[in-house]
C-alpha cells in the first residue's frame, strides 16, 4: 500500500502544503499588514484619524471576511485564471487564500496595533516623533508578541483553508486526501494525510507560541 | 521674555454631545529656571495645560510662546523639532515595554537621527546622573516605580531640554520614593538650569520643590503666586482646599466642632513666644486646637494650626487681631473644613 510511489507522492503533498500555506501567509501580510497599520492609524483616536479611509477599508475587510472561503475560491477562479494562467494547483490556489487572509490579517494587526498602550504613543509624540517613526519604532515594536501570536493563528487557519481548497483541485495534503480518502475509498492514505496536517499544525502552533514568549519582555 | 507665555488659553473638548471646557482662558509665565507647580482637583484641566505647552494638545484659542516663538506658527516639522527642546515625564511612566533601560533612554536620541553608539555614551551619562547605572540592560517589567521615573527622566533629559514637563510624575509612588524623585527634580533644576513644571494634585509636592504656583480649578487659573506666599494666605476656598488636602485628621469630631475655625502659619521669624497658651491667658477663653503640623515650603520651615474660636464674635475679633500682631498670618477657614 505504502510503496515508493504514495511516499512520495505524500513528500510532495507535504511540500505543497508548506509552499501554499507559508506563500499565502507572507503575501497575505504583504497586504494585510499596511492594512491593518492604515486601520489603527486611522481609526477614530489614532495617530491620523479618517473617517473615509477607516470606513472604507473596515466595510472592505468585513464583506470579503464574511464570504465563506470555498465561495470566495469559486468567485475568484477568473481572477485567478488571470492572474497565473491557470485555476487549479498550488500556485493558483495561493490567490484566493491571499485574498482571504489579507483582510483577516490586517484585523488581527489592527487589533494588536490597539493594545499598545496610549501613554507611549503619548510619550513619543512628546518626543518629537513622527507619525511614521512612532508607527516603526513604537507601534509595531511594541505590539511583536501579539503580532507573533497573530501570526501563528493566521498560519494555521491557511493551512486549514489549503487543505481545504485541495476539494477543487489545490493540490497539497488536502486535495490527496480527498482523492484517495473521498473518491478511492482508500481510508488509511486519508488517515495519513490528516496525521500529517495535525502535525504540520502543532509544529507551527508551538513554534508560533515559543518564538512570541522569547521575545516578550513585558513580564520576566 | 518669560521661558513659557501662555496667553488666553482656552480648549474645549466634545464629549458625547455636549461640550467640555476644559481650559478657561488661562494667562500664564513661567520664567526660565524655576520649578513652576500647577495643582488643581482631578479633572480641573491640569493635563490639557501642561499638554498645551508641547502643543500635543492644540488650543481652540489662545497662543503658548516657548522663548517667544509661537507654537501655532510652527509647521509640523518644526514642532517636532521644538519638542526636542521640552522633555516630558507622566504618572504612568509610559516607557517603551519591549526595550531595555538603555534603549528607551536612547530612544528619543534615535528619532532625532543621532548614531547610536553617539547615543549609547550620551545615555550612559544620563543613567548616572539618575542613578541608574547598574540596571541598563534590565526591561522596565523588573524595575520599581521610582526606578521607571528615574528612567523617565533620563530619557526626558536625552536631548538637553530646557524645559521638562511632569504631569503627576510622582503620583504613582510611595511617600519616600516621591521625596527621592523630588529631590531628583530639584537637582536637576539647579545642575542643568532646567525649567520644570510640575503638575500635581499634591500640596506636598508644590511646598517641597516649586518656587511658584498656580491654582486651576474647572479649567480656570484662580491663584497664582509664590509658594509662599499662597500658602501662608490662601485667597481661595479651593487652594484652602488642597492645602489643607490630606487632612481627614483637620475636620473636629463632633464635640469639638467650633462655631469658628482659623488657620494660623507659623514661619521660622515667628516669634518664640508661647502664643496659644499667651491667648488663653490673655482672653481667659478656651481654645480648641483642632490640628497642627510642620513642613518644609520651599526650604523654610512652616507651623500651621488650626484653632477653634469661642462664640462670641468680638473676642473672636480680638484674638484674630492679637495673632496678626503677632506677626503670625490667619485665615479664617470656612465653618468646620
Ligand atoms: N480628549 C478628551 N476628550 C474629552 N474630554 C477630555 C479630554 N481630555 C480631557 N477632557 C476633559 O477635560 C477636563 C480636564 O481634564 P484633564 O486636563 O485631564 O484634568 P486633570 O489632569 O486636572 O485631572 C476633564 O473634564 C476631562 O474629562
Ligand atoms: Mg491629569
Amino acid at each position: 500500500m505504502f510503496d515508493q510511489k504514495v511516499i512520495g507522492m505524500l513528500l510532495e503533498g507535504i511540500r505543497d502544503t508548506l509552499y501554499m500555506t507559508l506563500a499565502s501567509t507572507l503575501l497575505g501580510y504583504a497586504i494585510g499588514l499596511p492594512l491593518g497599520i492604515v486601520l489603527n492609524v486611522t481609526k477614530a483616536g489614532g495617530l491620523a484619524p479618517n473617517k473615509i479611509i477607516y470606513r472604507v477599508l473596515d466595510i472592505f475587510c468585513n464583506i470579503i471576511r464574511s464570504i465563506p472561503f470555498l465561495i470566495l475560491l469559486i468567485l475568484l477562479i477568473p481572477f485567478t485564471r488571470a492572474l497565473v494562467g491557470q485555476s487549479y494547483g498550488s500556485t493558483a490556489t495561493i490567490v484566493p487564500l491571499v485574498v482571504c487572509a489579507a483582510p483577516y490579517i490586517a484585523r488581527m494587526v489592527e487589533s494588536a496595533l490597539n493594545e499598545v498602550d496610549a501613554g507611549v504613543i503619548e510619550a513619543a509624540r512628546a518626543m518629537g516623533a513622527s507619525n511614521m517613526q512612532i508607527i516603526f519604532k513604537v507601534l509595531l515594536v511594541e505590539a511583536k508578541t501579539s503580532l507573533v501570536t497573530g501570526a501563528t493563528i493566521t498560519t494555521g487557519v491557511l493551512l486549514g483553508y489549503s487543505a481545504m481548497s485541495g476539494t477543487v483541485g489545490g493540490g497539497g495534503l488536502g486535495d490527496i486526501a480527498v482523492r484517495y480518502g473521498y473518491y478511492r475509498w482508500q481510508t488509511d492514505i486519508m488517515i495519513v494525510t490528516v496525521i500529517l496536517l495535525i502535525v504540520i499544525f502543532q509544529i507551527i502552533q508551538n513554534l508560533g507560541t515559543k518564538v512570541a514568549i522569547g521575545i516578550d519582555h513585558r513580564k520576566k | 521674555m518669560s521661558e513659557i507665555e501662555i496667553k488666553n488659553l482656552t480648549k474645549k473638548f466634545e464629549a458625547g454631545g455636549h461640550t467640555v471646557v476644559a481650559l478657561d482662558d488661562v494667562n500664564l509665565n513661567i520664567e526660565k529656571g524655576e520649578i513652576y507647580g500647577i495643582i488643581g482637583m482631578s479633572g480641573a484641566g491640569k493635563s490639557t495645560l501642561v499638554r498645551s505647552i508641547n502643543y500635543l494638545e492644540v488650543p481652540n484659542e489662545g497662543r503658548v510662546l516657548i522663548d517667544g516663538t509661537d507654537l501655532s506658527k510652527l509647521s509640523d516639522k518644526e514642532l517636532r523639532i521644538k519638542r526636542r527642546d521640552i522633555g516630558m515625564i507622566f504618572q504612568g511612566f509610559n516607557l517603551l515595554e519591549q526595550k531595555n533601560v538603555i534603549d528607551n533612554v536612547c530612544f528619543p536620541l534615535e528619532i532625532s537621527g543621532m548614531k547610536k553608539k553617539k547615543a549609547r555614551e550620551k545615555a550612559r551619562e544620563l543613567l548616572e546622573t539618575v542613578n541608574l547605572s547598574e540596571k541598563e540592560k534590565s526591561y522596565p517589567s523588573q524595575l520599581s516605580g521610582g526606578q521607571k521615573q528615574r528612567v523617565a527622566i533620563a530619557r526626558a533629559l536625552a536631548t538637553n531640554p530646557s524645559i521638562l514637563l511632569c504631569d503627576e510624575a510622582t503620583s504613582a509612588l510611595d511617600p519616600q520614593t516621591t521625596a527621592s524623585i523630588l529631590s531628583l527634580l530639584k537637582e536637576i533644576n539647579e545642575k542643568l538650569n532646567i525649567t520644570i513644571v510640575v503638575i500635581t494634585h499634591q500640596m506636598s509636592v508644590i511646598t517641597d520643590i516649586c518656587t511658584r504656583v498656580a491654582i486651576i480649578e474647572n479649567g480656570k487659573l484662580v491663584e497664582e503666586g509664590t509658594v509662599e506666599e499662597v500658602f501662608d494666605s490662601p485667597k481661595t476656598d479651593i487652594a484652602r482646599e488642597l492645602i489643607s488636602n490630606k487632612k481627614e485628621s483637620y475636620s473636629p469630631i463632633e464635640s469639638l466642632k467650633a462655631e469658628k475655625v482659623i488657620r494660623i502659619v507659623f514661619s521660622e521669624n515667628s516669634a518664640f513666644e508661647p502664643v496659644i497658651s499667651n491667648v488663653i491667658l490673655k482672653f481667659n477663653a478656651p481654645v480648641n486646637i483642632l490640628g497642627a503640623d510642620t513642613r518644609d515650603v520651599g526650604g523654610k520651615a512652616k507651623g500651621e494650626m488650626l484653632l477653634g474660636l469661642p462664640d462670641d464674635e468680638q473676642l473672636q475679633h480680638d484674638i484674630i487681631r492679637y495673632l496678626k500682631e503677632r506677626k503670625l498670618t490667619v485665615t479664617e477657614v470656612r465653618d468646620n473644613v
